[in-house]
């Protein structure tokens, strides 16, 4: 290497200059226009530093579009896990044949892409006034769910809904993890004198634990953000954060601006923390599974 | 025992799973009284906007995965041969789509580059075209980046650099004719998976006010009955579509590797 010593000064911002393109395009598209939102949740209109955006958040109707979300995300996310558990537990460890595995991991991968507006329109024809279920339960027996309370334009009716994407993302991430589920632990256990349910207490469930709490979160995460389904599904009425975002940058619903980005940076603080929960989680449980 | 459970579980789970699939479908024929028919299905596709919109989303989407193609392959490429430092930061990057949602990210990009900012994207259509794409970019970001970092960590990037360059190969040629090469069926994997969100995606585009095939749906969904279904039963043939078509690039770069 007959030109280091003159190459060495030179080297380090020339290498640098190779991902100059994907900076200049991550902080044009992602970071810039991220900050300007984190920026002006504590902007005043004339551009001085306030604390009052975020404290105009604490009106009725917002906190209950918070809460409705975060209520939303939680039971979605918790639904989602524990079918999604379920399901890949009994393909993984139920006995049945290994032709039904791959069609259900495949099956997930797609069903975990079809969300937003066409999977609306598939609910609506199905459990909607006058889908499918909805009237085959009313003439073969009788049982009228709008009578018995049930409107898919509600808040269970989105709960429904949501997991359709929800659970198959859970048998995605979750069948490595149960793959990772060494043979000789269990049997290990058993000839400690453990049976089943003590296995799984002592031994799987811990071991799962950082991945299933981490898959929580990012399932979580995934129904904050959910925009297109609700809105294909009820329409611009239905009271839940993303949704009053929305309509708040079409139309200035709040009469506002600043507080809507204060609204986008409440999304943000709260979508962050559920990803880093996942993040921080995955990387402990990925200890076991080598 | 076991196995009972297991069937039952599983078998209630893909009842969840096909109702509302069977509930689209029959649905969709059912616009003729009395009997079943594709009238739905031919009313969709005799309508000029649904051509219109579902190929301006093709075009952009085509747009999408080339712009993704040009700043995933090389920035992976260099960060693995000469950077190993950048590494995370790069990773968390490509990261935050997942952490920021989408309809933050385009309410910043609608404050961003308004008519009088610095770069008044959103004052032209073309502008929009370009800002939405870049949009789109960012939300495939995750999947394209693991998909091209994950294909290069079976090859020997530092070996086939030296080579093509001792062969007097500049880097345009490495990168086109070795490391594209190289890394393709990862390229295609993620190339089909941004198809398939791009081709449904609905909050940029209407935040934008484009004419994507997302915002139709919805508009269509809001004022008919029998086509919203036979929409959804078209863009879950889609969506399957993709998905089996980079299942297939996947099992049949195994098939290559179990040869050689």
């Amino acid at each position: 290497m007959p030109k280091q010593t003159g190459g060495q000064r030179l080297r380090l911002p020339l290498e640098w200059l190779g991902i100059l393109p994907f900076v200049v395009f991550a902080v044009l598209f992602l970071i810039l226009p991220t900050m300007k939102i984190v920026v002006g949740a504590f902007q005043t209109p004339d551009g001085g530093f306030t604390l009052q955006n975020l404290l105009d958040l604490n009106t009725p109707s917002i906190r209950s579009a918070y809460w409705t979300s975060i209520k939303l995300s939680f039971v979605t996310a918790l639904l989602g896990c524990a079918i999604g558990f379920a399901m890949a537990a009994a393909v993984v460890f139920g006995g049945m044949p290994k032709g039904v595995r791959n069609p259900l991991v495949t099956f997930s991968g797609v069903a975990s892409n079809f969300a937003g507006v066409p999977l609306a329109f598939a609910f609506i024809a199905t459990l909607g006034p006058v889908g499918l279920v909805t009237v085959w339960l009313r003439t073969e027996f009788g049982i009228n769910l709008r009578a018995m309370g049930f409107n898919l334009l509600s808040f269970w009716g989105l709960v429904i809904t949501y997991l359709f994407f929800q659970i198959p993302l859970m048998i995605l991430i979750i069948i490595p993890a149960l793959d990772g589920l060494k043979r000789e632990w269990r049997e290990a256990a058993a000839v400690l004198g453990a049976t089943g349910a003590q296995y799984w207490r002592m031994v799987a469930l811990p071991i799962l634990f950082p991945s299933l709490l981490g898959t929580f979160a990012l399932l979580f995460a995934n129904a904050f953000g959910a925009v297109a389904t609700a809105f294909a599904l009820t329409g611009p009425q239905l009271n839940i954060v993303p949704i009053k975002l929305f309509a708040q940058i079409r139309g200035d619903v709040l009469g506002n601006p600043n507080l809507g980005y204060a609204l986008a940076f409440g999304m943000i603080v709260i979508t962050a923390l559920a990803n880093f929960l996942y993040i921080w989680l995955r990387v402990r449980s990925e200890r076991w599974l080598k | 025992m076991t196995r009972f459970f297991a069937w039952g579980t599983f078998l209630l789970g893909c009842l969840f799973f096909a109702l509302p699939l069977i509930g689209m479908t029959e649905f969709s024929l059912k616009m003729r009284r009395g009997e079943y028919s594709f009238d739905a299905y031919r009313r969709v596709f005799e309508d000029q906007r649904f051509w219109d919109t579902f190929s301006y989303s093709l075009i952009l989407a085509a747009a999408t995965i080339v712009v993704g193609v040009l700043l995933v392959v090389p920035t992976a490429y260099w960060v693995r041969l000469k950077l190993p430092q950048a590494r995370p930061v790069i990773e968390f990057i490509t990261l935050l789509p997942l952490v920021i949602p989408a309809i933050v990210i385009v309410f910043g990009y609608i404050r961003l580059y308004n008519t009088s900012s610095f770069l008044p994207l959103t004052g032209s259509a073309l502008g929009t075209d370009i800002l939405l794409t870049m949009g789109y970019t960012t939300l495939a970001l995750p999947y394209m980046y693991r998909s091209v970092d994950t294909g290069l960590r079976t090859i020997d990037v530092a070996t086939l650099t030296e080579a093509a360059q001792s062969l007097g190969a500049g880097w345009i040629t490495i990168l086109s004719r070795i490391i594209l090469p190289n890394v393709m069926v990862a390229v295609l994997s993620g190339a089909f998976l941004t198809l398939a969100i791009v081709l449904g995606e609905f909050t940029m585009a209407a935040l934008l006010n484009r004419p994507a095939f997302g915002p139709f749906m919805q508009l269509l969904g809001a004022n008919r009955a029998y086509e919203p279904p036979a929409l959804a039963v078209i863009a879950f043939a889609i969506t399957w579509g993709c998905m089996g078509l980079m299942q297939l690039v996947t099992r049949f770069s195994k098939h290559e590797r179990a040869k050689a």
